[in-house]
């Protein structure tokens, strides 16, 4: 065995790093539970005299409610219609052969590098005659398809890590493709479905750009927009701002909490070895 | 996800199988018909249509008027279209800069198996699940001139306002890009790290090479294709930001961090230029497509192998 030496450097950097990544986050937490006079009189670092969660219930009462509300549907839609759409087609990508679905694969592969912003001015005119302008619809549809690539990607690389002794087994036995996707591929690919689950939701939920030129009034607008909104309006509300951010933020963590191996495992193998 | 090492094996006799005649029960491309429909209506239909909008004069309310070339010279002769590809790539470069050997560093950090180590990158993964909007809107409040912490570390920060110069805004943006996306190249790392084989460290401990040396010798070449996979991500990432600097920025001071994604959509919905927009945006597309093609080749991944492998 390897003899384990301690790594000094190693350890001091990596609490460094902590820092970085942490003094920022303890920023946040601490202003949310300040009053604005408060927390402009002891500074950002400070601790603060007596805790008050006046931001968030500001923030809730001034239209975050609502923002929330958008933001959970266009999330659930997303992740509906690419569990719908998904699955099907990495099935047919690992399991077909034909030349109609490594192009179709190719397609996938070149959709992974289309920025959404490379398509915006399109998009807005697409959405608009559509008539779904301003309308969550227009937000989900093309949020799901720009999540399509990813997720492709991800749940291929499950479906082929299934051995190809099964499939033959069941192919023998004379199983139709239908009852072979359903019996066999779905329930061994479950890890795979639960990552493109979390990684579509936390796409639709932190999604900026698609609802900043599709959508504009209040009814519509989603959480991450109503931040960027909140801080050109009231940019001086440090803390009502930062509450907003860790409202934003509350779902996305408390399901890190219990996905968290499923989503670190997908972002594994979208990096490739 | 078990089932990794005998794949590409595994891989071979499936092959042989099938063309041996056992194709009976496979999908045909039916199931794959309608992923396939709603992803080309929503962004290769798009994708095409800016290809040919970058080819025409349009406001958005009249029709558009074919116009050749223009689009792209005018783009060329713009100072600020070349300032902003300018940009673009010196904050791609220099995120790659920081990035690489800070994620390189941490990842095979985390890669060893104490349990302080799995506290603690869970605790580094924190920022990637913040959107770019809410981490743009948190940095812009702790970097705040007035109310944030550059006022209360004069000794560091000088007068505090960061976003007031250049290489202030520009080292923000590189600073707030590394927060929020070194977790996922972090975990690259730690995966690539992991799959390192053991017999490797073994000989080299018998040599009597210390660990600057193993780091050097050994883990350094074997990441090396996680190395290409994770600086191409950054080159796309970095070339495409475009919420930082909407939030952060505004691409100010002046035009000094408009960057070409974020001038495509001033263009765009400030200006009503459709078509210049369109001609940037397309830019886009080229470059990045170009670097994805290079990534796709590198690792192999359209040869259908297995990306679980030796995860």
């Amino acid at each position: 065995m390897r003899k384990r030496r301690p790594n000094y450097f190693a350890g001091f950097g990596s609490l460094v790093w902590l820092l970085v990544v942490g003094l920022p986050l303890y920023v946040m937490l601490i202003a949310t539970f300040q009053s604005r006079p408060d927390y402009a009189a002891n500074g950002p670092l400070a601790f603060p005299g007596h805790f008050t969660l006046d931001n968030y219930i500001k923030d809730l009462d001034s239209g975050f409610a609502q923002y929330f509300f958008n933001t959970v549907v266009v999330t659930v839609c997303v992740v509906g219609i690419v569990v719908l759409l998904v699955p099907p087609l990495a099935y047919t990508i690992v399991r077909s052969r034909g030349r109609v679905t490594t192009t179709v694969f190719r397609l996938f592969l070149l959709g992974l590098a289309i920025p959404s912003q490379a398509v915006i001015v399109p998009m807005f005119f697409v959405i608009s005659e559509a008539g779904l302008y301003d309308n969550l619809i227009g937000v989900i549809l093309p949020t799901a398809a720009f999540a399509m690539p990813v997720c492709a990607l991800i749940l291929t690389g499950v479906m082929r890590d299934i051995t190809p002794d099964l499939y033959e087994a069941m192919t023998m036995d004379g199983a139709s493709p239908r009852r072979v996707f359903f019996q066999l591929v779905l329930p061994l690919s479950r890890s795979g479905i639960s990552t493109i689950v979390v990684f579509s939701a936390l796409q639709a939920w932190n999604g900026f750009l698609f609802p900043l030129v599709l959508t504009q009034s209040a009814e519509t607008k989603v959480i991450t927009l109503g931040l960027y909104d909140f801080q050109t309006e009231h940019g001086v509300d440090t803390p009502g701002l930062l509450a907003a951010v860790v409202l934003s933020m509350l779902p996305v963590l408390i399901v890190y909490l219990f996905a968290r191996r499923a989503l670190v495992q997908g972002l594994m193998g979208v990096g490739g070895k | 996800m078990t089932r990794t090492a005998t794949f590409s094996a595994a891989d071979g006799t499936f092959d042989k199988a099938d063309s041996s005649g056992i194709g009976a029960g496979r999908p045909g491309f039916l199931w794959a018909a309608p992923a396939t429909l709603f992803f080309a209506l929503f962004a290769i239909v798009p994708l095409i249509m800016v290809a040919v909008l970058s080819f025409a004069r349009w406001d958005g309310l009249s029709n558009p008027e074919f116009a050749g070339l223009d689009n792209w010279k005018l783009l060329f002769d713009d100072p600020v279209m070349i300032k902003s590809l300018w940009l673009s790539v010196l904050l791609t470069v220099l995120g790659v800069l920081v990035q690489t050997p800070l994620s390189i560093l941490l990842g095979v950090w985390a890669a060893g198996h104490q349990r302080n180590r799995a506290v603690l990158s869970a605790i580094y993964f924190v920022p990637m699940l913040l959107s770019v909007a809410a981490v743009s809107v948190l940095w812009r409040a702790v970097l705040d001139p007035n109310f944030g912490v550059p006022a209360q570390a004069t000794w560091l920060f000088g007068d505090g306002n960061l976003f007031g110069t250049q290489a202030g805004a520009i080292g923000v943006l590189v600073f707030v890009s590394t927060w929020q996306f070194t977790p996922l190249h972090t975990l690259i790392y730690q995966g690539a790290a992991r799959a390192v084989p053991r017999v490797l460290y073994q000989a080299a401990q018998i040599d009597g090479a210390g660990t600057v040396r193993q780091f050097f010798h050994i883990t350094l070449p074997q990441l090396r294709n996680s190395i290409i996979t994770s600086m191409i991500l950054m080159v796309v990432g970095g070339l495409t930001t475009f919420d930082t600097v909407l939030i952060l920025t505004q691409g100010g001071p002046g035009s000094d961090t408009t960057i070409s994604a974020y001038y495509m959509y001033q263009k765009a919905f400030k200006s009503f230029d459709y078509g210049s927009a369109s001609a940037i945006a397309l830019l886009l597309v080229l470059v990045s497509t170009l670097i994805s093609l290079v990534v796709v080749r590198l690792s192999g991944y359209d040869k259908m192998r297995s990306t679980m492998e030796g995860l």
